[in-house]
């Protein structure tokens, strides 16, 4: 029961951020500084983690070809496939519901705790479209981080193939054009503005709607870090039967 | 003025306000007290429009709250300036910034109309050299008073204090006080606070409504204080020694 009071809270909760806007000249100021926290300032784990998961994957891929009839350009085949598909839209996702989820919650919640979000309230604010809506806007160029990730990915498998010597380049790079679907991209980008929206959303309603002190605040984070994840695998899932299925 | 009119609100099975009715007279400073959990910060949050009552009526200046259209709500919010009891003000801005901040969100001033503005209540609180700093590099007193000075800065008609000096020195205490009741009778507004201080209830209790376990046990004024025999006002007012003998020598004084 009390689940769907949370799903029925939380679709209350989007619905009434989109309402009483918020003055223009002062929201782009708050998407603009959004934009600094949750996109740019994620760049850089994004980018050291996206590189050693292409070159880790490269790797494996290598060690499990025992078959001399299979050709080397597999690696390079098998290391865009995972980055496209699963591991530049998917696991980057679970990173930042880490680092940009649990900020987010932290952030909104310790704005509860101290009742600056009453105070808001109290001025005639519409709180939610004021806290939570500039990360919606911000959390949209995501998908600008996955298609980094996918990129320093790859070149990460390169990198580990070619200089490891599990490969050549010229391998490599046949094996990353080989049978390339596009709209496998364009699967990937839908699924990450998908993710974008359950990263903002998910852990602003565990931050905006937490009761108690400072330890809940703690609390709410992890929280709000179990349920996005949840929610990402599901929608991955779902999106996955629905768009390649 | 606000009139309220049988106020009820219940959380669960838990009744924590039992039918208040009392007003909030224009220009004066209305003290609303009582012990922790007998129902203020309810009471107070039901007139800031943050909670909603399960029944009973809240009139500003003759109109009901409840039948208000919600942008008739919307502006009376802007009519209200509140000071909360941890300050809360906003980490992410300068003491500046969190002044300016309702007139950037609700007026069509120009940055120099919002400056002159900030400027001049900042100094009307006594604050002249901390425009630049933000709230954790400033004192708790000082806090208070930024709090104040936002609470006003869009000329309110109502201004709302939950327990203003808690956590003050009492030196501190008292020139927060003072200042509330100054702006009150200087801008002529409806001020309610909530406080169990002492001090505060004796300084500047014009009227006074106390709440004992949801009800409004008694009202009057901080001369009618010392006059009183109703049991539930002495036992909570006149629990400390030094009270009881301020009382004594008041009403030895007047005989």
């Amino acid at each position: 029961m009390s689940y769907m009071t949370s799903i029925g809270s939380y679709a209350i909760m989007v619905v009434d951020l989109f309402r009483k806007p918020t003055k223009w000249h002062v929201m782009r100021s708050l998407i603009l500084k959004e934009i600094d926290e949750l996109i740019y300032g994620s760049l850089g784990i994004i980018i050291f983690i996206s590189f050693f998961m292409g070159g880790v994957v490269a790797i494996q891929t290598a060690l499990n070809i025992s078959n001399p009839l299979i050709p080397k350009n597999l690696i390079g085949f098998a290391t865009r496939q995972s980055v496209i598909l699963e591991f530049a839209p998917t696991f980057t996702s679970i990173i930042m519901a880490g680092k940009v989820g649990s900020y987010i919650t932290s952030s909104i919640g310790t704005m509860r705790v101290t009742e600056q979000i009453d105070a808001l309230e109290v001025m005639g604010v519409n709180s939610l479209n004021y806290l939570v809506f500039p990360k919606i806007v911000a959390m949209f160029l995501y998908p600008f981080v996955v298609a980094i990730a996918m990129y320093i990915g790859i070149l990460g498998g390169w990198i580990a193939g070619v200089f490891g010597g599990f490969t050549s380049s010229a391998d490599f790079v046949q094996g990353l054009q080989l049978d390339f679907i596009p709209f496998h991209v364009t699967y990937s980008f839908i699924k990450s503005v998908v993710f974008a929206f359950i990263i903002a959303t998910v852990p602003s309603y565990h931050g905006y709607y937490m009761k108690g002190g400072a330890l809940e605040v703690g609390k709410a984070a992890t929280v709000s870090f179990v349920w996005t994840s949840v929610v990402l695998i599901v929608m991955n899932y779902l999106l996955t039967q629905l768009l390649l299925g | 003025m606000i009139e309220v009119r049988d106020l009820h609100k219940s959380f669960g099975k838990s009744e924590v306000l039992k039918g208040i009715s009392t007003t909030f007279e224009k220009g004066k400073t209305n003290l609303i007290i009582g012990q922790s959990g007998s129902g203020k910060t309810v009471f107070m949050k039901c007139m800031l429009g943050l909670i909603t009552p399960d029944e009973g009526h809240i009139c500003y200046e003759g109109q009901d709250y409840s039948e208000m259209t919600l942008k008739e709500k919307r502006n009376l919010r802007q009519e209200m300036g509140m000071v909360f009891q941890g300050s809360a003000l906003f980490d992410s801005m300068t003491v500046e910034g969190n002044v300016m901040f309702p007139l950037d969100m609700f007026t069509q001033q120009s940055r120099s109309e919002m400056q002159d503005r900030v400027d001049f209540v900042l100094k009307r609180v006594n604050l002249v050299d901390a425009h630049k700093k933000y709230p954790a590099e400033i004192s708790g007193g000082m806090q208070k008073r930024v709090a104040i000075a936002r609470a006003i800065v869009m000329n309110p008609k109502y201004l709302f204090c939950d327990e203003p000096n808690s956590g003050l020195d009492p030196k501190t205490a008292i020139l927060i006080d003072n200042l509330i009741q100054e702006i009150t009778r200087e801008y002529n507004i409806t001020t309610v606070i909530n406080t169990h201080d002492m001090n505060s209830v004796m300084e500047i209790g014009e009227k006074i409504v106390f709440l004992k376990d949801g009800w409004k046990a008694w009202e009057g004024s901080n001369k009618d204080i010392f006059r009183t025999d109703n049991e539930a006002v002495t036992n909570f007012v006149y629990s400390s020694e030094l009270f009881k003998k301020v009382r004594q020598m008041y009403i030895e004084e007047r005989n």
